[in-house]
């Protein structure tokens, strides 16, 4: 378990958080901590305990054992105080079709308890950062993926929460709607907004101020990405790791796995990266790997989140 | 009751924009009444009756005369050979057929006691029922008339009126009490509004919590403080006065195609349809907290309404049922609405009247909202 940061003056604090469901060990003893204005991305297979997370810190779900709290408030001694200044937007979209951009965000006004002219103003402003306005009358279903996307994070922020949970909220829209939420996310989050947001982008993970790596219920490991990336345990002593370009970069994967001295080899697009011990040269790679292709090259790299996180879900795989 | 206002006005806009909502709910009942009013007749009449006359004088068309006059036989056939007579009835072209043998008016004459073969179809029990008690009933009274004009020639008679007329010993006075026409649909429209209400409740509730549960904005709302009251009546609420609505739409239609009066007080009539209408929307709640999905729902509210439709009384009497069966019956709200109706409206009773059907309704409502509350509460947490 490497967790960096975990202190209890976190926006979102959690310590120990364990849930069950009958037998199912879901959360198991999960603690982490988000400062505020943080953005911190969670990743984790299908599965692993994310969801459950995030409903519990939403104080949908009560743990069944360890502490959490949201901006201070204990999510066991008043879920509703915590509801009432956060936002959540879902991976599936969850807004009413048959309502109008506009019904939807007044409904929300409503849930929250916003006066008529704080209502007002809200909507002015939320339509301003997502531009949702030039849709105003517009049926919710009639949208398109990502215009549907920020009419729930417009929705979501109505109240000005302090704290916004996203679950998966850039699943299966297009690249562009994904990088234009993600500039709403970094203004939000220069604004002062704590967000907590689940993705499987890898991309995604590397744009967060924060990361964890949630597997079978537990958080491997979480802290800020140029941290994790210089662990030791990713890069033990003694190990470097190249890139390798090459004609036939499938065949040079299975050689390189075969070869003495090379610790990991993952195919990353048409390129290689492996770790290998600091006695192997770049050229005695080349030679091994990709033989007689003169135009195979090797450049030195540090390694990425998801150098990070597959090593660690590895290492905690043969733990256990 | 967080979020009440908030709920309740979504409801409503999405009333606005679902028109098949309003269609479903106000003018397929209309249709349904109006349908189903005037399918559903149980005064059998004009069975096709086939007629071999045998003996065609005088009194044997006069026996015909009579049986085509009760109304419940309609002469369809007249065949001259036994052969097509078995025919017509083997076909199903005749549920009844009438032999007159050769000899009928001579036996008669001679004071000899002259038969008359009835054949009927047995097959639908209800309609060779009628058959035969209408034949039975013509039978003794064309006798009876034989019988009086021969007493009358030999001055002798079993009993007089104060008048001195010659009459039968023992005369039943009878009185159709409340409905005098003997109406069937005076019988089954009221009933019908109960079942109609039931049905087109039971559907739009169940659908409009799952239908957020199928979508995700059920979910959604959870991480709102909308508080789990607020969600509950803002969304029956909305369908509560739907039904009020739907109410009205069938009860005008009730007194002004089927004229069927209401005998009752209008304030009690309104005030126990209250009771049901929320005892459904509680059976609503409860089905949207079992079905996963709207399909679901659909099949048990199905589940509902069959043992709704054919145990509550509305079609078959319940004083006819076996134990089991009535005891299922005593469960389903909607007997006692049933019975609760026919009595405000068919024979003005009062609350008094009708206390004990009041008291089973209330039972019902009062355990199956606490039963579907603790549900739909405990799926919250």
């Amino acid at each position: 378990m490497v967790n960096s940061e975990v202190s209890g003056d976190g926006v979102i604090c959690a310590e120990h958080l364990t849930r069950r469901f009958g037998d199912v060990v879901a959360l198991n003893d999960v603690s982490l901590s988000v400062p505020r204005s943080a953005i911190f991305g969670m990743l984790g297979p299908n599965g692993s305990g994310k969801s459950t997370l995030i409903r519990i810190l939403c104080g949908v779900l009560r743990p069944t054992s360890g502490t959490g709290s949201v901006l201070g408030i204990d999510v066991r001694a008043d879920p509703e105080g915590i509801k009432r200044r956060i936002g959540y937007m879902s991976q599936k979209f969850s807004l009413y079709g048959d309502l109008s951009v506009m019904e939807n965000l007044e409904f929300y006004a409503r849930i929250y308890g916003l006066t008529p002219e704080r209502q007002k103003e809200r909507e002015a402003a939320v339509l301003a950062l997502t531009g949702v306005g030039a849709y105003a009358n517009r049926l919710a279903r009639n949208l398109s993926g990502g215009w549907k996307q920020r009419l729930a994070l417009a929705c979501a922020i109505i109240h000005e929460p302090e704290v916004i949970f996203l679950d998966e909220p850039t699943a299966g829209i297009d690249p562009v709607a994904r990088r234009e939420l993600w500039d709403l996310l970094f203004e939000l989050s220069h604004r002062g907004v704590t967000m907590f947001v689940t993705t499987h982008y890898m991309d995604e993970a590397e744009r967060c101020t924060h990361v964890g790596y949630i597997y079978l219920g537990k958080l491997i490991v979480s802290g800020r990405p140029d941290e994790l990336k210089g662990l030791a345990e990713v890069t033990p002593a003694g190990t470097r790791r190249y890139e390798v370009s090459c004609a036939a970069p499938a065949a040079a994967l299975s050689r390189a796995r075969a070869m003495v001295g090379v610790r990991d080899a993952t195919m990353f697009g048409t390129a290689l990266h492996v770790m290998v011990d600091e006695g192997v040269s770049e050229a005695a790679l080349l030679a091994a790997i990709a033989p007689g292709d003169g135009a195979a090259s090797a450049r030195p790299i540090a390694p990425t989140l998801e150098d990070v996180f597959v090593l660690m879900s590895r290492r905690q795989g043969a733990a256990a | 009751m967080n979020g009440f206002w908030a709920v309740l006005w979504k409801e409503f806009a999405h009333l606005r924009r679902e028109r098949m909502t309003l269609f479903f709910a106000l003018i397929v009942p209309s249709l349904q009444l109006t349908i189903f009013g005037y399918a559903i007749r149980v005064t059998i009449e004009n069975i096709p009756t086939v007629v071999l006359d045998l003996d065609g004088r005088q009194d044997s068309r006069r026996l015909v005369e009579a049986l085509e006059a009760t109304k419940t036989f309609k002469v369809r056939e007249r065949v001259t050979d036994f052969d097509s007579f078995r025919r017509s009835i083997a076909a199903g072209r005749a549920k009844v057929g009438v032999l007159i043998p050769a000899n009928y008016s001579e036996r008669l004459l001679r004071r000899e006691q002259a038969a008359v073969q009835v054949l009927i179809d047995g097959s639908d029990s209800q309609v060779a029922t009628t058959a035969q008690n209408t034949v039975g009933l013509l039978v003794t009274q064309l006798s009876i008339q034989r019988g009086k004009a021969m007493a009358e020639s030999i001055q002798a008679a079993v009993a007089r009126t104060e008048e001195g007329r010659l009459a039968m010993p023992i005369d039943a006075r009878t009185r159709l009490l409340f409905n005098p026409a003997l109406e069937s649909s005076h019988f089954f429209v009221p009933g019908l509004v109960a079942i109609i209400l039931q049905l087109v409740l039971l559907f739009l509730t169940s659908f409009s919590i799952v239908r957020e549960r199928e979508q995700g904005t059920l979910e959604q709302l959870f991480v709102t403080p909308v508080g789990r009251a607020g969600l509950m009546f803002g969304k029956l609420v909305p369908y509560t006065l739907l039904a009020m609505g739907e109410l009205l739409l069938v009860l005008v239609l009730m007194v002004g195609l089927f004229d069927v009066p209401i005998h009752g007080n209008l304030g009690l009539l309104f005030g126990l349809s209250g009771l049901f209408i929320v005892t459904v929307l509680g059976l609503g709640l409860l089905i949207s907290t079992i079905a996963q999905t709207q399909l679901q729902a659909l099949q048990f509210s199905f589940l509902v309404m069959l043992p709704s439709v054919l145990l509550s009384g509305f079609m078959f009497p319940r004083s006819e049922m076996p134990l089991p069966i009535y005891a299922i019956s005593t469960v389903l709200p909607v007997t006692y609405f049933v019975e609760i109706l026919r009595g405000v409206i068919l024979r003005g009773a009062d609350f008094a009247d009708i206390a004990p059907s009041v008291l089973g309704l209330g039972v019902c409502c009062v355990a199956i909202l606490t039963f579907s509350l603790t549900r739909f509460r405990k799926q919250l947490d």
